[in-house]
């Protein structure tokens, strides 16, 4: 039971596998990974309070688990929903899509269960290298191959990133002789002083930065949210991200509290990176994907305000930004999903005049953009407001100043798009139609960002609790 | 807690806040443009019905928060959602409930297009102006304040005139920019108080240097919204380009959000600092009352001139809050009273010729006194007011400011003098060409009964205010008091720690 959501998506797995060898029935794919998905958050929901190890130790299952596992598959879900007609990818593929879809889905949920580093490698490797296959199985739109650019860039970042993750991952190794986290805290907090143990913590940390598009391991991100069709996008940005945080959670509690004033200077300095990085380059992209990618580098940054805090306040406000993070980008891929025609791009002048074309589009798009750039009250309001709090309360206040600042950079570019969408006449823009079910998931992404953002109280205790059951 | 008096049994102020929230939930269910007017003018006419007991049910000999409501919100932060009105809070909730419905009267014709959505906007805003204004929680506050900014954004950039994506721009990033540090300080606050209640960061001791910081975050924010001299350059276009309601809503009650953030926060809770940086504040006004004059002199365009009248006219309420005394701060609130009244009557007018004449050119309506004698009288009345002529309402505020300001400092009070001579000159030059001038307009229409109904309410306010203001002023007296009070409280300790270190 405790292994139930993660066994039941690699049942399915093997189902879609089997589907991809007849010929392509996208049909059939999109319902039962949809079946899949629906089962397997449900599952998460039902596991929530298990507890319990597997494997030689090597899977925890908690509340900290279990409540990403519910994040990733919700995401899933919200994802298959609203991205159903799959444009852009060819009929054909589409049984191959899914299954590299639902595997990557795996990879992600083994990825927060494990708390040994082999495991932990494992798992994320499944989860990215299912996503480098997704990213090229986009249409040839243009004749410019730009589906296979972005391909190449990521699985070159991703492995550099790799590389690098596991090289401080053989440090850690060498300094412990242990792969399990159980064993590792002890033994790394004696030594957590120590340049070499600095280093293997900063070098292990880089895989989940390249995750999280955290500066300077965010070059992929422009390119590939361009480059990707506009589901595998909307997929990319958001549920991997959860994934990332958990685990630089867990990277964190390696070193904290003791010792841990040469990594808060790293991610301090990372967030400060991120935030301006991400937000000066998304002031002038007319691509809503790309300026959505820069968005993701400068929220990265924020979530780094929480951790660099080493308690368990901070990681709990993580998470819940992260949460919120993830239903806000959703709220705005959908829209990205159902305003291009037949899987193009959409440029911002693209959503002109949105609010006669769809209004419910609209609504989900100034909410989610809204929300993304702080403003109360919705959830990236209250995130941000609780990871200032928590910053100021830990004497950043400089840093708190500059992510104030950019609070205010950020709300041009965003601005920028509700004003096209809603102060811009459509011209000769056709309507854009919205089936049932995305009007569904539309609503409930636009009733939950409001819910999370005005009682904040219920999900951070929950989210204090899982984290202090893994310290 | 000993500052709240607990609301036993209904609770008031928490209906008033939600009920305008309530029913624009309401109204996207309902079909059909004229209904949908109707729910939303009974909506707004219950709103300020209900409003009508905080008045009776008032403690005038209290300072404490009134009517007050206190639900833990998110206890990890010691976030309450805390409500309570006092004598500076009272007059402005009740001018927003009150203005609401003329505003919604005086959209009926002039929105066409997506009247609902306009309609839903109308109402969150009534809900978040009236909840900044009763909220005692900092962070319930900012929320509000900052919510605020959506629907006025759409109003102005959905609804509003040619220029409306710059003007509606210009507006949200302005306010935004102001308020980022007015989060930081509120959050430094809460670190040094452990808690976000507005009443408790009150009369605590900080250091001089922190009052200073904190000082000039919260003066950031609330001089944008006021707008002071040099910020106020969002104003004029937003103004213009707004459609009637978002001009009044914007004039009467918004501009009064960056007044009341400095009666609220900037004296009580950093008072050393208001002492220190008063002085060059009340150079400020002088110099945004002059500047205001000036340019509204200058003007062709009737939304253009009353825009820069406001800058004006709000430059007395700052210069009557900075000279810390009881005229001043009571002529000032009365003031805030006063413009919304006079200030929104005149977008009103605007308004109604502009949907006649599709012009808001001064040219355009000259000697419309020929054809349309019952819009000329109110508008001739409201300019009067404007220019604080004796029997109007704005005359009893300027002159308390100003009896204030001759206690204290006879030579910045002289400096505000010719402002009130300027306001003069643009209010009868407007009168004058609009009067007198030209040929007059037999096409257009006189106001109907529905404009009429709109308009009135106000005009009796112009001259209740005017000739009786002491209902008006009775409620502020303690609380006005008493501010003074933690104002005086804070620089004797101040002095008695500079003398005996």
């Amino acid at each position: 039971m405790l292994f139930a959501p993660e066994l039941l998506l690699l049942i399915g797995s093997l189902v879609l596998f089997c589907l991809c060898l007849g010929k392509g029935n996208g049909k059939l794919a999109k319902n039962l990974t949809l079946g899949l998905a629906i089962a397997a958050s449900l599952l998460s929901l039902a596991t929530l309070n298990m507890k319990g190890s597997m494997f030689y130790d090597a899977y925890h299952v908690d509340l900290f688990s279990q409540l990403f596992k519910l994040g990733i598959s919700v995401g899933f879900v919200a994802v298959l929903m609203f991205g159903s007609e799959l444009k852009g990818i060819d009929d054909r593929m589409r049984p191959e899509y899914f299954l590299f879809m639902v595997l990557s889905t795996i990879g992600l949920m083994m990825l927060v269960s494990s708390v040994e580093l082999l495991t932990l490698f494992i798992a994320l490797e499944l989860s990215s290298y299912s996503l480098y296959l997704m990213v090229p199985m986009r249409d040839d739109h243009g004749g410019l191959r730009i589906q296979m650019e972005a391909a190449i860039k990521y699985i070159l970042f991703g492995a550099v990133a790799t590389g690098i993750m596991l090289y401080g991952m053989s440090f850690i190794y060498g300094l412990t002789g242990t792969t399990y986290f159980v064993e590792l805290i002890p033994k790394l907090h004696t030594l957590a002083s120590t340049p070499t143990a600095m280093l293997a913590i900063a070098l292990f940390m880089s895989g989940f930065f390249y995750k999280l598009a955290v500066f300077p391991f965010h070059f992929w991100v422009p390119d590939v949210y361009q480059g990707a069709s506009n589901v595998t996008t909307a997929f990319i940005a958001s549920i991997p991200k959860l994934g990332a945080v958990a685990l630089l959670i867990r990277i964190t509690t390696l070193v904290a509290p003791v010792g841990g004033e040469a990594v808060v200077t790293m991610l301090m300095i990372l967030a400060v990176c991120s935030m301006f990085y991400g937000n000066l380059s998304a002031l002038v992209q007319t691509d809503v994907k790309r300026m959505l990618g820069f968005s993701g580098i400068s929220h990265a940054g924020f979530v780094l305000l929480g951790l660099l805090t080493l308690k368990d306040t901070g990681y709990a406000t993580s998470m819940y930004y992260i949460a919120g993070y993830l239903f806000m980008n959703l709220a705005c891929f959908l829209v990205i999903c159902k305003v291009s025609r037949n899987g193009e791009n959409v440029t911002i002048e693209d959503l002109s005049g949105l609010y006669k074309r769809a209004p419910l589009l609209a609504f989900t798009l100034l909410v989610g953009m809204m929300a993304l750039a702080g403003i109360p009250p919705f959830v990236g309001f209250m995130g941000k407001f609780m990871l200032l709090t928590g910053a100021l309360r830990d004497g950043h206040l400089p840093l708190v100043i500059l992510a104030a600042l950019n609070t205010a950079i950020a709300i041009y570019y965003y601005l920028s798009v509700v004003r096209v969408a809603f102060c811009s006449a459509p011209e000769e823009r056709p309507d854009v139609p919205v089936d049932m079910l995305t009007r569904l998931v539309s609503i409930s992404l636009i009733a939950v960002i409001i819910a999370m953002g005005v009682a904040p109280r219920q999900i951070l205790d929950i989210a204090t609790i899982a984290v202090k059951s893994i310290l | 807690m000993d500052f709240l008096i607990m609301n036993e049994g209904f609770p008031l102020l928490s209906t008033i806040v939600f009920l305008p929230l309530a029913g624009a939930i309401i109204l996207l269910l309902l079909p059909g443009e004229n209904v949908q007017r109707s729910w939303t003018m009974l909506v707004t006419m219950v709103t300020a019905a209900i409003s009508l007991p905080l008045y009776s049910g008032f403690d005038p000999d209290t300072a404490k928060y009134q009517f007050a409501e206190h639900v833990s919100w998110i206890p990890s932060l010691q976030i309450n959602y805390t409500l309570g009105i006092d004598g500076i809070s009272l007059l402005l909730v009740l001018l927003t409930t009150l203005i609401m419905p003329l505003c919604v009267l005086g959209s009926w014709t002039y929105i066409q297009k997506r009247v609902k959505e306009f309609m839903v906007c109308l109402l969150l805003m009534e809900t978040a102006m009236l909840g900044v204004f009763m909220a005692l929680d900092f962070v319930l506050f900012y929320v509000l304040w900052e919510a605020m900014l959506i629907p006025m954004y759409l109003l102005i950039g959905v609804w509003g005139g040619p220029r409306k994506i710059y003007a509606s721009i210009k507006f949200f990033l302005y306010t935004l920019a102001g308020s980022v540090m007015l989060l930081v300080a509120i959050i430094a606050l809460y670190l040094k108080t452990g808690s976000f209640s507005i009443p408790m960061m009150m009369g605590q001791e900080y250091s001089s240097t922190f009052q200073l910081w904190v000082f000039l975050a919260f003066f950031l924010a609330f001089a944008i919204k006021v707008p002071m001299f040099p910020f106020h350059t969002w104003l004029p276009a937003a103004h213009v380009e707004a459609p009637t309601a978002g001009s009044v809503i914007l004039a009467s009650i918004l501009l009064k959000m960056g007044t009341y953030g400095f009666l609220r926060f900037c004296l009580p809770i950093t008072p050393l600092a208001t002492l220190s940086l008063g002085p060059y504040i009340l150079w400020l006004s002088i110099a945004a009352i002059l500047y205001g004059g000036f340019t509204a002199l200058a003007q062709s365009d009737m939304k253009k001139l009353i825009a820069y009248s406001s800058v004006g006219h709000m430059g007395f309420v700052t210069l009557g809050i900075f000279f810390l005394n009881r005229q001043g701060l009571e002529g000032a609130i009365l003031q805030m009273i006063n413009h919304g009244v006079t200030t929104g009557a005149l977008f009103l007018c605007v308004g109604m010729m502009y949907e006649r004449t599709h012009s808001r050119e001064i040219a355009d309506h000259s000697g419309i006194a020929q054809n349309l004698p019952v819009f000329v009288s109110f508008l001739t009345v409201f300019s009067l007011s404007s220019l604080a002529f004796p029997a109007t309402n704005s005359f009893v505020g300027e002159f308390l400011v100003l009896a204030g300001a001759f206690s204290v400092n006879k030579v910045i009070a002289g400096a505000a003098i010719p402002g009130a001579i300027l306001a003069a000159a643009y209010m009868m030059r407007l009168l004058q060409h609009v009067l007198f001038r030209g040929p007059g307009r037999p096409d257009i229409a006189d106001l109907n009964v529905r404009e009429i109904v709109t308009l009135a309410p106000l005009l009796c306010f112009v001259f209740w205010i005017g000739l009786a203001p002491e209902p008006f002023l009775s409620v502020m007296h303690t609380s006005v008091d008493y501010l003074i009070q933690q104002v005086d409280v804070a620089r004797s300790a101040h002095i008695a720690m500079n003398v005996f270190p």
